[in-house]
């Protein structure tokens, strides 16, 4: 469903953050993305869902090449994605239910579909009962689960989150992670950019390792792999 | 866009302005203090302008007819006047009614005069274009069996060259009037940007249309820029029904000019006011928005 063709990025300032990557992934897969900071981890997913532009190469998403994909088809494509960032970006005037209905508003949705479908996604994040609330209410973890709820509310095939429990203590991370496991379980694909080993090792999947812009290694059900 | 996506737009634009407290209040304090200033303002211009008006109306040119000219060459005269291009109106006041006049005006003493009648019968002449006057003057001049051709010679030309240069001046008010307004209105939508720039980015990242966006904004915009409107239409209304109910009857003793009457005047300029408003509202979030859309 995915596939990176010798996708070169270079940014503006010159950095090469993707030196010619190759990789294919399969429907339904449970994809980890480890390497140092810097590595070019973040680069690897924002040009998924095209918040970068690859430089050159080709990525192919459900048969659609990002490369040629027009400015103005950009949000339809956004819309076959979740996405679920370090950062939350949740919609501070927002609260937690008008925050997920938000991609179920943008795609026309029913009224009745919304609130039946944001209200599903709220109890698999275990947030119903504080749909009512603002984000500045709600503490990280909480703020991370009413993200993914977003990213799946309108059941999307494929997830992608870049350090979904960076800003999250140990426990919270599992939390998050066994909702992760649950969306994958249902048969979407989800790539995620960790630096948490314990979980890696621990929940095992895919591992690629990302150094220097490049895929060093791609183990079927890898570990985490550094020493520190 | 499906009806039911534009009844969104429409509720959370309303719900935006709500949770946007001081953001709503600031752009809603920059519209009223703009719009105060281009009512208070349109009101004086359009005044002044039909001050100017009046008084140039008022202008007439008196042609006296010679004394020696019998009824046929005064009837020709008349068509010679009607036929100059440029004049607009012709009255005739014979010498009879030109003393009833001065009786009127100075006493009952001068009818005395009335057996050997001494005044000449007299046109009161209009040119079209009032600023005109002296060359349509001119030209009356040149015809036979007129006595005098008078008009105000030197106060008119005064009259008029005040008229224009306030007329000018306004122009220039209005103008300067305006870049306050927009920098004022400008420096608004430059903290409102700040504000929305993650707004925007998120949205576009969840899949948001740069329309999707837009329309709430938009819808926003005009809201603000309506109740920006209350204010200054309140306040010119009922300045201007005070001030022409002051002034009115005075004026219409003196008969040189008029204030513009209430209604309709009012509610002209009350509907200018609430147009600026709407526009103000569309540019201002078309502005906000454009620049963060490109995500
Ligand atoms: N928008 C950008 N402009 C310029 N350089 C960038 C930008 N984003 C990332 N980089 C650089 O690209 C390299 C890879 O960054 P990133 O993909 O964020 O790595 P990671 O997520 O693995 O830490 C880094 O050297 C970073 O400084
Ligand atoms: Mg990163």
């Amino acid at each position: 469903m995915i596939e990176m063709i010798n996708v070169y990025k270079k940014y503006p300032n010159g950095i090469v953050a993707a030196n010619g990557i190759n990789v294919e992934i399969e429907q339904g897969e449970f994809l980890y993305v480890v390497g140092p900071s810097g590595a070019g981890k973040s680069t690897f997913i924002k040009m998924m869902y095209r918040e970068e532009r690859p430089t050159s190469g080709e990525i192919i998403i459900n048969g659609t090449n990002l490369a040629k994909l027009k400015a103005s088809r950009v949000p339809y494509l956004r819309r076959q994605i979740g996405v679920v960032f370090q950062d939350f970006k949740l919609l501070p005037k927002l609260n937690v239910y008008e925050n997920v209905a938000y991609a179920l508003e943008v795609i026309e949705e029913a009224p009745s579909v919304i609130r039946t479908r944001v209200m599903e996604v709220l109890e698999l994040v275990g947030l119903k009962h504080k749909a009512r609330m603002f984000p500045t209410e709600l503490s990280g973890g909480e703020q991370q689960r009413v993200s993914i709820a977003r990213s799946i509310v309108n059941t999307p095939k494929l997830v992608i989150a870049d350090e979904p429990t960076g800003n999250l203590d140990p426990e919270t991370s599992w939390e998050i992670m066994n909702i992760f496991e649950e969306i994958n379980a249902r048969g979407t694909t989800i790539i995620m950019a960790t630096h948490n080993r314990e979980i890696v090792n621990t929940i095992k999947h895919r591992v690629i390792a990302i150094e220097g812009g490049l895929i060093t290694r791609d183990d079927a059900r890898g570990d985490y792999g550094y020493e520190g | 866009m499906k009806a039911r996506t534009l009844g969104r737009h429409f509720r959370e634009s309303f719900k935006s302005i709500g949770r946007n407290g001081w953001m709503t209040f600031a752009s809603v304090s920059a519209v009223t203090v703009t719009l105060l200033l281009v009512g208070v303002f349109v009101v004086i211009m359009m005044n002044l302008s039909k001050v100017a008006d009046d008084l140039e109306k008022d202008v007439e040119i008196k042609v006296m007819v010679e004394l020696t000219a019998d009824e046929a060459a005064r009837a020709t005269l008349e068509e010679e006047i009607t036929n100059i291009s440029g004049v607009a109106e012709i009255l005739y006041s014979p010498k009879e009614e030109e003393l009833n006049d001065l009786v009127m005006d100075f006493g009952e003493d001068l009818r005395l005069f009335e057996q050997e009648n001494p005044l000449h019968n007299v046109f009161y002449a209009k040119a079209v274009n009032p600023q005109e006057t002296e060359a349509v003057a001119l030209a009356i001049d040149e015809l036979d069996n007129t006595f005098e051709v008078k008009y105000g010679k030197g106060k008119i030309e005064k009259l008029f060259s005040f008229l224009n240069t306030s007329r000018n001046v306004g122009l220039v008010l209005i103008i300067a009037l305006l870049f306050t307004a927009m920098f004022l209105i400008s420096n608004t939508i430059r903290i409102t940007i700040v504000a929305r720039r993650r707004d925007i980015e998120i949205m576009k990242l969840v899949g948001a249309t740069n329309w999707f966006i837009r329309i709430p904004f938009v819808l926003e915009g005009i809201w603000l820029g309506i109740l920006g409107a209350i204010i200054p239409i309140t306040l010119v209304t009922f300045l201007y029904y005070k001030i022409y109910h002051m002034l009115s009857p005075k004026l219409e003793q003196g008969k040189l000019f008029e204030l513009l009457e209430f209604s309709p005047f009012i509610y002209q300029v009350n509907a200018l006011i609430l147009l600026m408003a709407v526009f103000i509202g569309i540019w201002g979030s078309f502005m906000s928005v454009r620049k963060f859309l490109k995500v």
